[in-house]
């Protein structure tokens, strides 16, 4: 004879359970909230008056500083520069460090002549290469694209050569067991089964490109987000400021979307639904 | 059995490191593989087996002695010894039917490409599929695919080139029971069909004499073939001859000798004496 059983709801995961799971609908909706709140706190901070308008100008003062920068002043224009000069310079390190950090990846003697030199020359900081930039490359455009890329190269050779170096063995050897030669496992293992971590190297390497843009245009700058920051500095312009940080920030946000829709498309098989 | 050996071990000796630390892998090693014969490594940890198995494959380098296939010298990994690894050896990026074709890509793959070639090795490869019950998924990317389906695929793969023989690494050691009784009834069939020459190296004794025509124990410290047993076992198994009189009596001597060699004993006896 069969008891009868009061009905109980299944029991679920808690929300703080740890990796818990979550639905689509909750994630968005806590990510929403988490810039939100701090947009909210900081009108309200502003809006009260407590803190005077030089050092904590309003959500509004900032976006009105935007648009008279955008139809007065060059905003796009300001935009554009500082867009290439990140750009030429991260290429320019992609270009270069993918090659480099392929090698030292893949060759143990090229690791050890290099990997020890780069790691050191990647603690050194980037600002104060800037005299002796100006002193190689003089104050034009090349000085500026050099500072970047002297902030971003060397972390990024590193990290392809990680990346390289990430790559099961197994998948080595099964080539090799299939007769496959040196050039043929790089080419046809090494590259393809590194290329997903080399997107997420590229996208995060040009995080750091974009930091290290007002440094760049520090050297010698009349125009750019970076320099536009640094001359508001001098007029006591924080809404200006805030206003550049910001569209530094969202620019840096919009990339890092595009990279990860790039390697949805080109990586479907690392985004299975399981 | 006939007289060919197909791969043939003389006083083959490996040390890993330099004393006073090194490690003796393989002791003065004896062993003649014959001609289309199914040999099984088992042995405790540390024995040697893998280490033995990837010198044939020539993934390592023994120190001493003499190691001949087909009755040359080793020297380096081909396609005459393809090797099927345990897991993470498929290629993810390619497709279940992209990647049994890989050895296609590469130039020993290519190297006599007539148009009736070509064709041959595309029948091969659906064959394959066939055989190995993969049809259904050829266009699958691995990692949509279950363990056991997986390296139902690293098989074909391997077995696409037409190796002379077929080196496996534990292949089945990470898969439930249920799917490696299928696995090793699959493999016995492909044994049969393709006629290659397989040595199986497993720490599953039961795995060991089911799929052996010889099991071959190790034992460790310094890694050495302590003995053979020829399997008496009929050339077509089937899964209820795990339950007779001569497959159990050998299981127990060959766990016994495993026992005895790897040191387990003398645990227990510290153990009683707790």
């Amino acid at each position: 004879m069969l008891s009868v059983v009061t009905m109980r709801r299944p029991a679920r995961a808690g929300f703080w359970s740890i990796r818990g799971p979550m639905s689509q609908r909750t994630y968005w909706l806590l990510a929403a909230l988490g810039l939100v709140v701090p947009l909210a706190c900081w009108w309200i901070l502003s809006a009260q008056g407590w803190v005077s308008k030089v050092f904590l100008p309003g959500p509004v003062d900032v976006f009105h500083r935007a648009l008279t920068w955008s139809m007065q002043d060059k905003l796009l224009a300001d935009t554009s520069i500082s867009v290439y000069r990140v750009t030429v310079g991260w290429l320019l390190s992609a270009v270069l460090a993918i090659p480099l950090g392929l090698l030292i990846g893949t060759f143990r003697p090229v690791q050890a002549v290099l990997e020890p030199l780069t790691d050191f020359i990647r603690y050194m900081p980037a600002v104060a290469f800037i005299p002796l930039v100006m002193l190689w490359i003089g104050i034009d455009e090349g000085s500026k694209i050099a500072i970047i890329f002297i902030g971003t190269f060397f972390q990024m050779v590193l990290m392809v050569a990680e990346d390289v170096r990430r790559v099961p063995t197994t998948q080595i050897e099964a080539a090799q067991t299939m007769g496959a030669t040196r050039g043929e496992i790089i080419e046809l293992v090494l590259l393809p089964a590194a290329k997903p971590a080399l997107l997420d190297t590229l996208r995060i390497t040009m995080g750091w490109a974009w930091t290290y843009l007002v440094v760049a245009e520090l050297v010698a700058a009349n125009s750019g987000l970076g320099y536009a920051i640094l001359k508001a500095q001098r007029f006591l312009q924080t809404d200006k400021i805030f206003s550049g940080i910001i569209i530094i920030g969202m620019i840096g946000l919009l990339t890092d979307q595009l990279f990860r829709w790039v390697h949805r498309l080109a990586f479907p098989w690392m985004h299975l639904k399981r | 059995m006939s007289a060919v050996a197909k791969i043939q071990a003389r006083k083959l000796s490996k040390i890993f490191g330099d004393p006073p630390r090194a490690v003796h892998a393989l002791d003065a090693i004896d062993l003649e593989v014959f001609d289309n014969e199914f040999v099984t490594l088992v042995g405790a940890s540390g024995c040697g087996k893998s280490t033995l198995l990837r010198i044939i494959g020539g993934l390592d380098y023994h120190t001493s002695g003499e190691i001949a296939v087909s009755g040359k010298p080793v020297q380096g990994p081909g396609a005459d010894r393809a090797m099927v690894f345990q897991h993470y050896s498929l290629y993810p990026w390619l497709s279940v039917m992209q990647n049994i074709k890989f050895c296609r890509r590469l130039k020993a793959g290519r190297s006599n490409l007539t148009s009736a070639d070509v064709e041959a090795a595309s029948g091969r490869a659906d064959a394959l599929l066939n055989v190995m019950g993969l049809p259904k998924v050829a266009d699958a990317w691995p990692n949509q695919l279950s363990g056991g389906m997986q390296q139902r695929v690293a098989i074909a793969r391997a077995l696409m080139t037409r190796p002379e023989v077929l080196l496996m690494d534990e292949p089945f050691g990470a898969l439930d029971t249920q799917t490696r009784e299928v696995m090793h009834d699959l493999i016995l069939h492909v044994f049969n069909l393709e006629r290659a020459t397989i040595v199986f190296v497993t720490h599953d004794v039961e795995e060991a004499i089911y799929l052996g025509q010889r099991v071959v124990v190790m034992a460790p410290h310094p890694g050495r073939i302590d003995s053979i047993y020829a399997v008496p076992l009929p050339a077509r198994r089937t899964q209820d001859m795990k339950h007779t009189a001569e497959f159990l009596a050998l299981k127990r001597a060959i766990v016994a000798r495993i026992r005895e060699t790897s040191g387990m004993k003398t645990d227990l006896e510290m153990l009683e004496r707790l």
